[in-house]
């Protein structure tokens, strides 16, 4: 059972402060999305709006065509996985896991069997009589991912299911929270402010900021090609470079950094460059060269640190202060003078805003 | 650390004992004393000032009827405390903070005060019977012992519990009585316990709202007390604490076991 999502200018106020921003998201069939972004975001309360626990003041929630928008939560039917868990403490794991089915009428027998049959698919059969307070983080995590999963819900949704966790077990929730959604293919929503957890577990990625959604698109779109400079800066492009477009030749546009560097950026891998723009790299899109005639951005070299495969400098220039990598064959001294040059595979260009 | 005690601390400890202890042992010394006066320690050992409590008419009504405020009057603040005390938690961020501490003023007015007021506005007032406005006033006082504890006992639940049982398919009504109550369990235990010793026990509003025919043990020992010094007045004391011990162990017992059960 699986169905579309689809979430249309949705607004929520918390009294008179407007949390989210005519917020439109459609996740497909059997899609996992995830909405990432820092506290504060909206993406917990655009979660707790498909559940049902708050209520839009516009807008609507439709769910394989059924309007959910004004339906009690009780009645959406909506599998989620919480933070903390959220176990019955005064329930075995069998009957937190059987409770959702207990809820639809089904037989005491019936309910204890597809619960247990549940269970052992997250490897926890073992402990269906325990009570919560005896299992692990980890393990809790699993009963609750059970609990969710066996009333066959069409929209799971997880609100930081893995906040919890040491960083090893995390690793391995997710990879398993992946194959279970996967193969029961079910439509998934999943919050998080962790960007590498968002970009592995994911379909596609939703990044919010002050109740709006930024961009959403595939990891690999929103890492090496952000639509604008929150997400750039979101996604780690710690340099953002304001340019001028001085010459279009062909296949090469030329283009103008502060300080009166012409910089040559090839079409073919930024496509159409407006006249004014935002050159965005990371510190390795910004090669460190001690040559004077290469062409880049001439720098003052600051705090030279270590990262194992490269130095990175904190530099000084024109163009306000840049970091950027240097080979670890030839270490420069602080404050001696360089040049930036963009690495074109590991840039972007942005609209201005 | 070592594992040896100070002396000076055991005998510190001997000695809050011993205040604790004291007039308990004082007061069970002097019930069972063969003697027409009270005196401790006890002068022969007898057990006829138990039996002369209950050739007591006034006694044998007053404890009836305290007994009966009690229980009603827990019932009572714990089916309004409840929900009361639910509702502030769930709600807390949205609700004003003044809100909470309305619940506790009843504890800040002067009991006196309480049971003067309760006389004026609501016995002599209203012409409202004595037993009921008696059952009003104890049930004002324990009032904001039954939130408060059971306030705290909620303080340390998780509401997402109830929104996984909701997601899950239970209505909210059932939700509070399938998962929430019985996790705050010890919390409405204590109340309950709280709340019918306070009750038994008081002294000050029913001070003023007993009248012709109805009067609470308390009241009555006072009353007793003013004419006679003779050993009933501690006999009546241990039967008012072994009334209440019982209480609390079949409220332990029941609560705590149905509960489990579930």
């Amino acid at each position: 059972m699986t169905h579309p999502l689809a979430v249309e200018h949705l607004t929520a106020h918390y009294g008179t402060t407007k949390v989210l921003d005519d917020l439109s998201l459609s996740v497909g069939a059997g899609e996992l999305v995830s909405l990432l972004g820092a506290s504060g975001c909206g993406k917990t309360t655009t979660l707790r709006l498909i559940a049902g626990f708050l209520e839009p003041t516009a807008g609507t929630i439709t769910l394989g065509g059924e309007d959910l928008t004004r339906l009690p939560a009780y009645k959406r039917h909506i599998g989620l996985v919480f933070q903390n868990y959220a176990l019955f403490p005064h329930l075995s794991v069998l009957d937190n896991v059987a409770f959702g089915l207990k809820q639809r009428g089904i037989a005491t027998a019936e309910r204890n069997k597809r619960a247990r049959a549940m269970l052992e698919r997250v490897g926890l059969d073992q402990l269906a009589d325990r009570l919560p307070g005896a299992l692990s983080g980890g393990q809790k995590q699993r009963v609750a991912l059970a609990r969710a999963l066996v009333i066959e819900p069409p929209l799971l949704m997880f609100d930081e299911p893995l906040s919890n966790l040491d960083a090893k077990l995390r690793v391995d929730m997710r990879v398993e929270i992946r194959q279970l959604q996967r193969a029961n293919n079910t439509t998934a929503v999943y919050v998080t402010h962790d960007q590498e957890e968002a970009f592995s577990i994911s379909d596609r990625v939703a990044i919010m900021h002050q109740g709006r959604i930024m961009q959403l698109d595939t990891p690999e779109v929103l890492y090496q090609r952000p639509a604008n400079a929150f997400v750039a800066r979101f996604v780690g492009f710690e340099n953002l470079i304001p340019m001028k477009v001085t010459a279009r030749d062909g296949d090469d546009v030329t283009a103008q950094a502060p300080g009166g560097v012409a910089l040559a950026l090839p079409k073919a891998r930024f496509g159409d460059i407006p006249d004014d723009f935002v050159l965005a790299a990371r510190a390795d899109g910004l090669a460190v060269t001690a040559d004077p005639d290469a062409k880049g951005l001439p720098a003052t070299l600051g705090l030279r640190t270590y990262l194992g495969r490269a130095y990175q400098y904190q530099c000084e220039t024109e163009a306000g202060p840049l970091i950027a990598n240097g080979p670890l064959s030839s270490p420069l001294e602080l404050g001696s003078v360089a040049r930036l040059v963009p690495v074109p595979d590991q840039c972007c260009v942005l609209r201005v805003e | 650390m070592p594992n040896r005690l100070h002396p000076a601390l055991i005998g510190f400890a001997v000695l809050v004992y011993l205040f604790l202890m004291g007039p308990l042992v004082i007061v069970f010394g002097a019930a069972l004393s063969d003697t027409t006066f009270l005196t401790f320690p006890p002068q022969g050992l007898t057990l006829r000032w138990f039996e002369r409590i209950f050739e007591i008419g006034a006694f044998r009504r007053t404890i009836v009827t305290s007994v009966e405020i009690a229980f009603l009057a827990t019932a009572l603040a714990l089916l309004i405390g409840i929900p009361a005390a639910y509702a502030l938690n769930r709600y807390r961020i949205q609700l004003p903070a003044w809100l909470s501490t309305l619940f506790v003023l009843p504890i800040l007015v002067p009991e006196i005060v309480l049971g003067f007021s309760l006389l004026r506005l609501v016995a002599v007032g209203q012409s409202a019977p004595i037993f009921l406005t008696l059952l009003i006033g104890h049930t004002l006082i324990v009032l904001p012992y039954c939130v408060r504890v059971i306030s705290a006992s909620l303080a340390s639940f998780d509401f997402s519990i109830e929104e996984a049982a909701i997601s899950l398919g239970s209505r909210p009504i059932k939700t509070f009585f399938t998962i929430v109550l019985p996790n705050v369990r010890s919390g409405v235990i204590a109340a309950f316990i709280l709340a019918f010793i306070t009750s038994i026990n008081d002294v000050s509003v029913s001070l003023f709202l007993t009248g012709p025919g109805i009067s609470t043990l308390p009241i009555q020992i006072l009353a007793h007390v003013e004419q006679f010094f003779d050993p009933v007045i501690a006999s009546v004391s241990v039967l008012l604490m072994l009334l209440t011990v019982a209480v609390m162990a079949i409220v332990e017992r029941t609560l705590g076991l149905t509960f489990l059960a579930k």
